[in-house]
């Protein structure tokens, strides 16, 4: 498991805090002056899992760095609803270029800090690039193949919500199948998203024998957090994907962001591990194992599954999708293998 | 920096933004009340003081426990823990072993010698306690606390009560029961012993303010059976009581190679227990009606039949022999009554010892003008108050539920009680929080942890001696069992709220301090709700 | 220290002299030779300390740069045709984010048809994008304005195009005088970035902009680019006292005293423009010439002065406007609006096609006569033309138009039937 296993603590790491830890074992979200990298006042809907999970990432990559850290954020919900001039949330140095070139944007500044490093100008400074699905997984995709090929000094870190949320939920490449999106509507003989191939991104990530990839959900902060502790203690090429439920295109309560993440990971839909050099080292096991309806049903994106003939053959696919993450990454046991 | 425009910003701009005014719901705090507490007789506040416990702070867990009761280490003992079979931590793997927690504090408390505290100044006022039972006890406790000065009679030689004279020292070790007591004299409660009340006016007469009656039950009610000359009957009650004091052989009660014990309660078990323990080689428990009907808790049930005590269901005795007894199977009908069904059975009994139940003796409440009684029971009000102005009663005297903890639990609330009615006013218990129902908790936040088992004695040793039975936790596990307990419905700050807005507009505000919310940032959205493991937050309709 | 040596090499060599410290790059010809020289020279170690960064894509050269400009590292990259195109959307982004990124585009052409040659097409697609745009006449001049363009780019926090042309002058074998590092270090102070991202002091760069503000922020970035028609001729001079030479400015006039007839032009074609007007002087005409240095910011006012007296100007461009011209003579054409003077177009040199003085000389006696077309295209094969439309008129399938030509000009075998 990546984070440090801890003595029964009324409620061990689940919980952001935990008056009964030792504080050095504390998250940095428990912190009293923790860093809010991104401020109140952002313009997230309720219940926005990106915008959690980006202060969950980014508040412990500060920690990590000791606030030596810049951002480049790609084109989003993440990027509109912090930087509306003529405010922004970010308490960190940051820059929004555009949607496909974040990874490529961090590399220039890696290899800017690196020179002026070199040259006596200024201290270390590390480097973490963000962005959605749609920005990471389809138009980033090329620079951030590209960052991962050089093992550039970069942490990317890719906020998962299934779609291209900012432009009014279409589909992405990391859209699931059988999800309904803008583009992918619930109609016709096939409703929702085609069962295509998959496009799991840190597998390819991991493909690239980079040093760190991992997984992560905004379900578990103790195991996020630990996860980007451990991608700044490696120098080249990292990426964290995390599972950011979105209310607004999943068509679930703003109240139950986490609670969806957490049924992801619980389901098998979604494998929590991570991995060093092309190796996955370990992973988080599913604690109380669940068929993937419960994961379904409070999305109104699945609605068309369960309406008066519910959709069982596609719900079994659902199924089979999550075995097999199951299987593979030995979700049951741990990774036992 | 001469920043470009517009492109560029100052960090942290967005405070400017106040999105609270997106809210349609706001959320709160709120503490709700945990199932263990409500459940408790005793009015212990539970949660509370596990909450201390759990952060290995045992004497202010013990101070917080002591509030309401001050017997924890007979309490972790003989108390039939119906907080544990409330508590929600069942829903999640099971209950936590709250009593034995109790039970730990208790002993450390007395291994500490940690003392009563009370700042209460004295009120000049005497209340007399007639009875040093659980609940006398208690109401001389809880009066001294007040201020006020208890003095409890005691008819018999030694304090206690059913916890001396009924329960078996196998549960209750008597240094346990003594140490207790002792604290209690110290604290400031007078004992007199072997100072039987005859008359309740009368001994009121002698200085003092107000009465409060805890004088149990200790009558044995008989069942009629024909019994030969030669056959040994007896009740429950005297054997227990005379195994009392007697140490060496020839003082315990005599009761043969085969004992027959008749009836189904805690009782009937303990003195069949008992008999196995003084040397019989058979214990059999006959009992009219089926093992779910029995009144004896599942527990004592299961503890004796390991001891190799066999229960005859569904029988009752017909007559009594020299050496035998006869029995009639009963057959349940449909609404669930055993009927005889004229089907007989011998089987050979040195004794008979019946446990059928007390009445109490209320001899000393003749002529009370206005007190009431019902089939055996003194009447009392919600604060134990009889109906005879002054005059209060509680335990077993003046209720249908006779355990330990009730009785403690009368007593609290007649000291209460009393003290109000002192200063010429009446007691209003404050109102009680909702329940906090396990439907209100998110459990998934409670890391996988079984009940920690307690030790317990070796058969043979139990089956031949009196030691205690159960074993107590030790530190370590008495903190981990402790940290079991979800803190349900109220908050532990577990810094849930805080780390899972979205907005950061929960303010922390320190240990000990629990949080704010910031509404000029909170949306609304109920992910602090949501996740609150305890369900010490709710969410409630903006107004406008 | 002068030097005969190519083109693209003395670019390499003069961009060195900068200190900068990204370079990404991505080949296209013709600009490989410039990265290619550069990267050598950061693997030896003679340009340190510098970061050389292979990127996958132009997209990810301008990207980089883009991350590296914010972060306050003076930044160059290179790219031509396609490439531009490929970079297009982060090439504005740079100009919008204000980051004096210097890039060179080695002119060429845009497909389809691919076509590797030269003409200007590539860098004028771009001229809207915010960046400055200078265009060299030759090696030398090259040269000498990379070593402006940070200058200039860091001062105003723009992003400059150094365009020269493909092949012409970047592989073109040429002397130059390649200056000493003591000069270049005197004229080109260390780059002071207006913004940069700094945990010391925390910024937000990049943010979203409403209809509250966006025109205002367009306004300022021409401003600023106006500024430059100030700054240029200043540090033209400047860059002559240190380097002893005339190089830059805004336009370049080449004996206009009393020319009826102007040719303006950019880039090396001004050479051979200088050869034909040279003995069509001697020959007693008045032409004259107008050499274009600054295409963005365009020096509108300077471009008026220079065709002030001329009755006719020909502008001899290297692009086009498909559907309407020219793009030069357009931006001339406004410079001129309201003066009575007649402005012909010329498309000349697309795709490489060999630019003669024989054909510039008869272009010119015509233009003298008035004898032009509005838009007319330099050399054009107009039987070609004219077999493709009969062939497109007579079938509709009536297959590739470019295969077609070529095999009417003969470099094709014809199809077997
Ligand atoms: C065998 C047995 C086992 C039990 N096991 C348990 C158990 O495990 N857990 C549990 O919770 N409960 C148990 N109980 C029940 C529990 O003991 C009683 O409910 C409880 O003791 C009642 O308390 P009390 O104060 O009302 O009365 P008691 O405990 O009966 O105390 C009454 C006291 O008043 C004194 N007294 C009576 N009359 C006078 C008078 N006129 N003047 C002065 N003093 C007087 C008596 O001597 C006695 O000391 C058990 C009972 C029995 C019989
Ligand atoms: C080149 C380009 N194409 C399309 C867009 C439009 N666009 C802006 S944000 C966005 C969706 C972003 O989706 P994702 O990266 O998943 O982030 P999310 O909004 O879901 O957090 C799109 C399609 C753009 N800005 N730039
Ligand atoms: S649309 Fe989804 S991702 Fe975007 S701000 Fe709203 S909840 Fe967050
Ligand atoms: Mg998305």
């Amino acid at each position: 498991m990546s984070f440090q296993p801890v003595k029964f603590y009324q409620t061990g790491t689940f919980t952001v805090g935990n008056r009964l830890l030792p504080p050095e074992e504390r998250s940095v979200q428990s912190q009293e002056k923790r860093y809010n990298s991104i401020n109140s006042g952002h313009r997230a809907c309720q219940g926005c899992g990106e915008a959690l999970g980006a202060r969950y990432a980014i508040d412990a990559a500060m920690e990590a760095t000791n606030g030596r850290l810049i951002c480049a954020n790609a084109t989003g919900c993440l990027e509109v609803f912090s930087t509306p001039y003529p405010e922004t949330s970010w308490q960190l140095p940051w820059i929004h270029s555009l949607f496909g070139n974040t990874a490529a944007v961090a590399t220039g500044i890696a290899a800017a800090i690196k020179v002026k490093k070199l040259k006596g100008e200024r201290r270390n400074i590390r480097v973490v690039a963000q962005g959605g699905d749609g920005g990471t997984t389809d138009i980033g995709f090329g620079c951030l193949s590209g960052m991962f090929e050089r093992n550039d000094d970069v942490l990317y870190i890719c906020y998962d919500n299934g779609g291209y949320m900012n432009t009014g939920i279409q589909r992405s490449s990391a859209t699931p199948p059988a999800a309904r999106t803008a583009t992918t509507m619930a109609v016709g003989p096939e409703p929702g998203n085609v069962f295509g191939q998959g496009k799991f991104v840190p597998a390819i990530a991991m493909a690239h024998e980079i040093p760190y990839v991992a997984t992560a959900t905004v379900a578990d902060l103790r195991d996020l957090e630990a996860k980007v502790r451990r991608a700044m203690e490696f120098q080249g090429a990292r990426y964290i994907h995390i599972l950011v439920p979105c209310p607004l295109g999943w068509g679930t309560a703003s109240n139950e962001t986490i609670r969806i993440a957490r049924l992801a990971k619980e389901t098998g839909m979604f494998p929590v591990f991570e991995a060093e050099y092309g190796e996955v080292k370990s992973v988080v096991a599913i604690r109380h194992p669940l068929p993937v309806e419960e994961y379904l049903k409070p999305q109104k994106r699945y609605a068309h599954l369960f309406g008066k003939t519910p959709q069982v053959e596609v719900i079994a696919k659902l199924q089979a999708l999550a075995d097999r993450n199951i299987k593979k990454y030995g979700l049951l046991d741990g990774g036992a293998r | 920096m001469d920043k470009p425009f517009a492109i560029t910003l100052d960090p942290g701009s967005s405070l400017a933004n106040h999105t609270g005014s997106w809210r349609t719901f706001r959320p709160l705090y709120v503490d709700r009340l945990p199932p263990c507490n409500a459940a408790c007789p005793a009015g212990e506040n539970i949660q509370s003081w596990l909450y201390h416990a759990e952060s290995g702070d045992y004497e202010k867990a013990w101070r917080a426990l002591t509030e309401n009761n001050p017997l924890p280490a007979i309490m972790g003992r003989v108390c039939y823990h119906p907080c544990e079979g409330a508590c929600n931590r069942q829903h999640v793997d099971a209950a936590v072993g709250i009593n034995a927690v109790e039970r730990f504090l208790g002993d450390e408390a007395i291994r500490r010698g940690w003392r009563f505290e009370s700042s209460a100044a004295a009120t000049g006022k005497r209340v007399l306690v007639i009875g040093s039972g659980p609940a006398g006890l208690s109401a001389a406790y809880h009066l001294t606390r007040m201020g006020h000065q208890a003095v409890i009679h005691e008819a018999a030689p030694l304090a206690g009560g059913m916890m001396r004279y009924g329960i078996p020292k196998y549960r209750l070790p008597r240094d346990v029961l003594d140490a207790e007591i002792r604290r209690l004299v110290e604290f400031g409660v007078e004992l007199r012993l072997q100072s039987k009340v005859m008359n309740v006016l009368a001994a009121m007469q002698e200085g003092f303010d107000a009465v409060f009656l805890g004088v149990g039950a200790h009558i044995a009610k008989r069942a009629y059976i024909p019994a030969g000359d030669a056959s040994k009957i007896i009740d429950a009650i005297s054997v227990l009581h005379d195994m009392e004091g007697a140490q060496g052989d020839e003082l315990r009660p005599m009761l043969g190679r085969r004992v027959v014990v008749y009836g189904g309660g805690n009782t009937a078990i303990d003195v069949a227990r008992t008999a196995k323990r003084l040397g019989a080689e058979e214990a059999v428990i006959v009992y009219r009606r089926t093992r779910e009907k029995m009144p004896a808790h599942d527990f004592e049930v299961e503890e004796a039949l390991q001891e190799g005590i066999s229960i005859k269901w569904l029988s009752t005795i017909k007559e009594a022999g020299e050496d035998d007894i006869m029995v009639e199977k009963m057959a349940l009908d449909a609404s669930g009554f055993p009927q005889p069904t004229g089907e007989y059975e011998r089987i050979p009994a040195d004794s008979v010892v019946l446990a059928l139940g007390q009445d109490a003796d209320l001899g000393l409440l003749a002529n009370v003008p206005g007190l009431a009684t019902d089939k055996g029971l003194v009447q009392v009000d919600a604060g134990m108050m009889t109906g005879h102005p002054g005059v209060f009663a509680g335990g077993d005297m003046a209720g249908n539920e006779r355990t330990v903890t009730v009785a403690v639990g009368h007593g609290k609330r007649a000291a209460r009680a009393i003290d109000a009615w002192l200063k010429g006013e009446t007691y209003v218990s404050p109102p009680k929080h909702e329940l906090a129902t396990f439907e209100r908790m998110n459990p998934w936040y409670y890391s996988d942890a079984p009940k920690t088992v307690r030790p317990v004695l070796d058969i043979i040793r139990r089956q031949s001696t009196f030691e205690e039975v159960l074993g107590g936790l030790d530190e370590g596990n008495a903190l981990f069992e402790a940290r079991r307990c979800m803190s349900c419905g109220n908050c532990f700050e577990c810094d849930n709220c805080y780390g899972v807005c979205p907005d950061n507009a929960v303010i922390k505000l320190g240990p000990g301090k629990r949080f704010l919310f910031n509404f000029d940032y909170c949306k609304g959205c109920g992910m602090c709700a949501t996740e609150c493991p305890c369900g010490a937050i709710k969410m409630v309709p903006e107004e406008n | 220290m002068l030097k005969q040596m190519e083109g693209s090499r003395a670019v390499a060599e003069a961009i060195a002299l900068c200190r900068p410290e990204v370079i990404c790059a991505y080949p296209i010809s013709p600009q490989t030779h410039i990265v290619e020289a550069l990267g050598e020279f950061v693997k030896d170690g003679s340009l340190a300390p510098c970061e050389f960064i292979n990127v996958e894509s132009e997209f990810a050269a301008m990207s980089v740069a883009i991350g590296s400009s914010a972060a306050g590292a003076r930044t160059y990259t290179a790219t031509a045709s396609q490439g531009l195109l490929f970079m297009a959307e982060a090439v504005y982004n740079a100009s919008g984010l204000g980051l004096p990124i210097v890039m060179t585009v080695a002119n060429r052409s845009i497909g389809a048809p691919i076509n590797i040659w030269n003409d200007h097409s590539d860098a004028l697609s771009q001229r809207d994008s915010g960046w400055l745009q200078i265009f060299a006449e030759t090696n030398q001049e090259a040269l000498d304005l990379h070593i402006q363009a940070f200058r200039l780019a860091e001062e105003l926090s723009l992003p400059i195009m150094v365009c020269m042309d493909g092949f012409i002058l970047t592989h073109a074998y040429e002397r130059v005088d390649m200056p000493t590092q003591e000069q270049v270090d005197a004229y080109l102070p260390k780059y002071e970035p207006r913004q940069v991202l700094d945990p010391a002091e925390p910024v937000s760069i990049g943010a979203m902009v409403g209809p509250e503000a966006f025109m205002e922020v367009r306004y300022l970035a021409h401003a600023k680019q106006m500024d430059a028609l100030r700054l240029i001729p200043e540090y033209a001079a400047e860059f002559k006292k240190v380097f002893g030479r005339d190089s830059g400015g805004l336009v370049h006039s080449y004996r206009t005293e009393e020319a009826d007839t102007i040719v303006v032009a950019m880039g090396s074609v001004l050479g051979t423009i200088k050869d034909v007007v040279d003995e069509m002087r001697e020959a007693g005409h008045r032409i004259g010439v107008l050499g274009i240095t600054l295409f963005r910011p365009f020096p509108i006012v300077q471009v008026r002065e220079a065709l002030r007296r001329a009755k006719r100007v020909v502008v001899l461009e290297k692009s086009m406007a498909v559907g309407l011209g020219g793009i030069l003579a357009t931006n001339v054409g406004m410079a001129l609006a309201a003066k009575p003077i007649d402005v012909y177009t010329v498309v000349a040199g697309l795709g490489g096609r060999p630019i003669t003085m024989r054909s510039l000389h008869a272009l010119f006696r015509r233009a003298e006569k008035n004898d032009l077309d509005p838009v007319t295209f330099l050399d054009l094969n107009h039987s070609l033309i004219a077999k493709q439309m009969e062939r497109e008129r007579a079938k509709r399938r009536s297959g590739p138009a470019a295969e077609a030509m070529l095999r009417d000009v003969g470099v094709v075998a014809a199809k077997l039937a």
